[in-house]
């Protein structure tokens, strides 16, 4: 049986995370489209932390045998992959981009420079 | 009444739109089949109407089309999205100065013929932003999948209990605005799928939204930006700003950040 303490603290600590990406988000510092991964993650945890029963089950199912809130980390541990993954994405996405803006500027300019020397 | 006037005779039939400047946004991503045709409508409705088509990163013959057409050609280096796109054009209808803008999708859903009763509250001077809207009125009805339609009918509800007012289609691009209602969306405009939350963003900032009914096309060419699943997610990640949105002071960047 998980002991009460540790449910106790990880569901504080997971809601905590919620409210963190709801404060960020209405703050315009985190878009909508990045947070919903980490909401994901902080009420998962924080269901599984204060449903004990249902970690016990879980824990059962998947082969854990002395101590349920193992799968608390695992559960937490596979969310997090999950994010930086798709951070990795995204960032690959970005100096695709940024690539692309750098290109284009090199080529306004020389325009803007052929065109300004036209004038005179 | 001049609406029914309007209906008919086009934008001859709107008064003071003459001494209006006044833009077409047009965002575009892969639409050379629909692009031309759109163009040549929006010019038999109002010759004095300037074409600003925004390309999206689109990989077909969109820009060369639309500027082969006369308009004036907005190309995004790669794709933004569509509140990315659109608020490209808006930021351009702010700095020239122009008094009157209107959205028209360039899939030829919105149909340029339907523009004098959308333009009609914003030229009265009754609304600074107005919605072309499938479900204001009983007509022959706006076929769709039935997600889809329910999805629509869902953030109808959710935004017409928080902006107090009956609003029944959040979804609608095809828009007329005034000069405020330009200015609010060239400062700030919301991602992806951005006209729920802008229709509430207009409340909060307590400018004046009004429907209007229209019917719309078949879409005339290209594909929709919006997938199944993808609507499924939409839904959350819109439902979930509308609702941290609540909790926002209106507080939006000043004009010199611009």
């Amino acid at each position: 049986m998980t002991p009460l303490a540790v449910s106790i603290a990880g569901a504080i600590a997971s809601f905590t995370l919620v409210l963190v990406v709801l404060e960020l988000i209405r703050s315009h510092r985190l878009r909508e489209r990045y947070a919903l991964l980490w909401l994901l993650t902080g009420l998962t945890l924080t269901g599984l932390s204060a449903w004990r029963d249902g970690l016990n089950t879980i824990a059962g199912w998947v082969g854990v045998r002395g101590y349920p809130p193992a799968v608390l980390f695992a559960v937490g541990i596979l969310f997090i992959l999950a994010v930086l993954l798709h951070y990795s994405t995204v960032i690959s996405r970005l100096s695709d981009q940024n690539t692309l803006l750098a290109q284009r500027l090199a080529l306004l300019e020389q325009e803007v420079r052929v065109g300004a020397t036209d004038v005179r | 009444m001049s609406d029914t006037l309007a209906t008919a005779a086009g934008a001859a039939g709107l008064t003071g739109l003459a001494e209006l400047r006044r833009v077409a946004i047009v965002p575009a991503l892969n639409e050379e089949r629909a692009l031309p045709g759109l163009i040549d409508e929006l010019r038999a409705f109002d010759p004095g109407l300037d074409v600003v088509v925004v390309d999206d990163g689109s990989v077909d013959r969109t820009a060369a089309v639309a500027a082969a057409k006369g308009a004036l050609v907005l190309r995004l280096p790669f794709n933004l999205g569509i509140g990315g796109a659109v608020q490209t054009g808006f930021r351009f209808a702010y700095e020239h100065g122009y008094d009157l803008a209107v959205r028209v999708d360039g899939d030829g859903q919105h149909d340029p013929g339907q523009l004098a009763l959308v333009m009609a509250p914003v030229l009265r001077g009754d609304a600074d932003i107005a919605v072309g809207s499938r479900f204001a009125a009983a007509g022959p009805g706006y076929r769709s999948s039935r997600t889809r339609r329910v999805g629509i009918r869902l953030l109808a509800w959710v935004v017409s209990r928080i902006v107090g007012q009956r609003v029944t289609d959040t979804t609608s691009g095809f828009q007329a605005l005034n000069r405020e209602g330009i200015a609010l969306f060239a400062r700030d405009y919301p991602h992806d799928y951005p006209e729920v939350e802008a229709t509430v963003m207009v409340f909060r900032h307590r400018l004046r939204l009004t429907e209007v009914p229209v019917s719309m096309r078949e879409r005339g060419g290209g594909r929709s930006s919006i997938t199944a699943l993808r609507s499924i997610y939409y839904m959350v990640k819109v439902l979930l700003a509308i609702f941290v949105g609540l909790f926002r002071r209106n507080v939006v960047p000043q004009e010199d950040s611009l």
